[in-house]
């Protein structure tokens, strides 16, 4: 090491999760996970159309952003033709697969067994008229900002 | 390079403060490196991810993610959570005597 770390380590974190694409949900997740892995304490708050990758039925359905994504490299009305956004997911699903990586609905499980609580933003949840039972088992509670703010105490927010 | 006193020898350990030669590695010293982790005892369990990480390590020079070593070594996420309480991922590598594990999953 060439710089000598005085500062505490990390020991807990709060990541938060505001977008529905593929590859704006994995990021946070991942960073959950290896919180987890080095026995940092971890929670995941999702809101707005990041609530997508705790909902029952959309959840193993994300896709990639064709449009309106410049890391695509690729020209916008190209990533508006029919099946695109469907390649790139499929694309990314195999490359992600690779790596070890599960699929949202698996990772959601193993991120919940390695013991990261699971939030849901109350505000979008009724903005979108959702129920309990629209949301996969491992979310733990609909919660407020308010209350978001409560659980984060002594944590590092992490906004995705 | 650091060195540390496990089973009555000097161990030379790397950066991570893992040992360097994971040929000095044997049963007695996963126990020392186990208690100093605060795990008072190795149980078949723990056995089972220390043998597991050990063999993928072998063959393919890294330690196995974690969604591997639930699906192949047969101790479940949950369980391996209890096992290695302050992070199944780094913990168990150091007591089995490899280096901290490259992967990010």
């Amino acid at each position: 090491m060439t710089q000598t770390n005085t500062a505490e380590p990390i020991q807990k974190v709060s990541i938060i999760v505001s977008h529905g694409s593929l590859e704006g949900v994995y990021p946070g997740l991942i960073m959950a996970n290896g919180a987890r892995m080095e026995g940092i304490e971890a929670s995941l708050f999702f809101t707005f159309f990041g609530l997508d990758a705790i909902i029952k039925k959309r959840m193993n359905s994300l896709k990639v952003a064709t449009v309106g994504n410049p890391g695509m490299h690729m020209p916008t009305l190209l990533g508006a033709l029919p099946g695109m956004s469907a390649f790139a997911t499929s694309m990314m699903r195999k490359e992600i697969e690779k790596l070890d990586i599960p699929p949202i609905g698996e990772f959601i499980t193993m991120i919940h067994d390695a013991g990261c609580e699971i939030y849901a933003c109350r505000a979008t949840v009724d903005m979108f008229h959702l129920k309990r039972e629209d949301f996969c088992d491992e979310m733990d509670e609909v919660i407020s900002v308010g209350q978001f703010y409560e659980k984060a105490t002594g944590a590092q927010i992490i906004f995705t | 390079m650091e060195t540390m006193n496990l089973t009555g020898k000097a161990i030379q350990l790397d950066a991570d403060g893992h040992l360097a030669n994971r040929n000095d590695w044997n049963e007695d010293m996963a126990r020392e490196l186990a208690a100093q982790e605060g795990i008072p005892e190795l149980t078949p369990q723990h056995w089972a991810v220390i043998n597991f990480m050990r063999k993928v390590f072998e063959k393919e020079g890294d330690a196995p993610s974690i969604r591997r070593l639930t699906k192949e070594s047969g101790v479940d996420t949950k369980t391996l959570y209890q096992l290695f309480p302050k992070g199944p991922a780094k913990r168990a590598a150091k007591i089995a005597g490899l280096p901290k594990p490259k992967g990010c999953i």
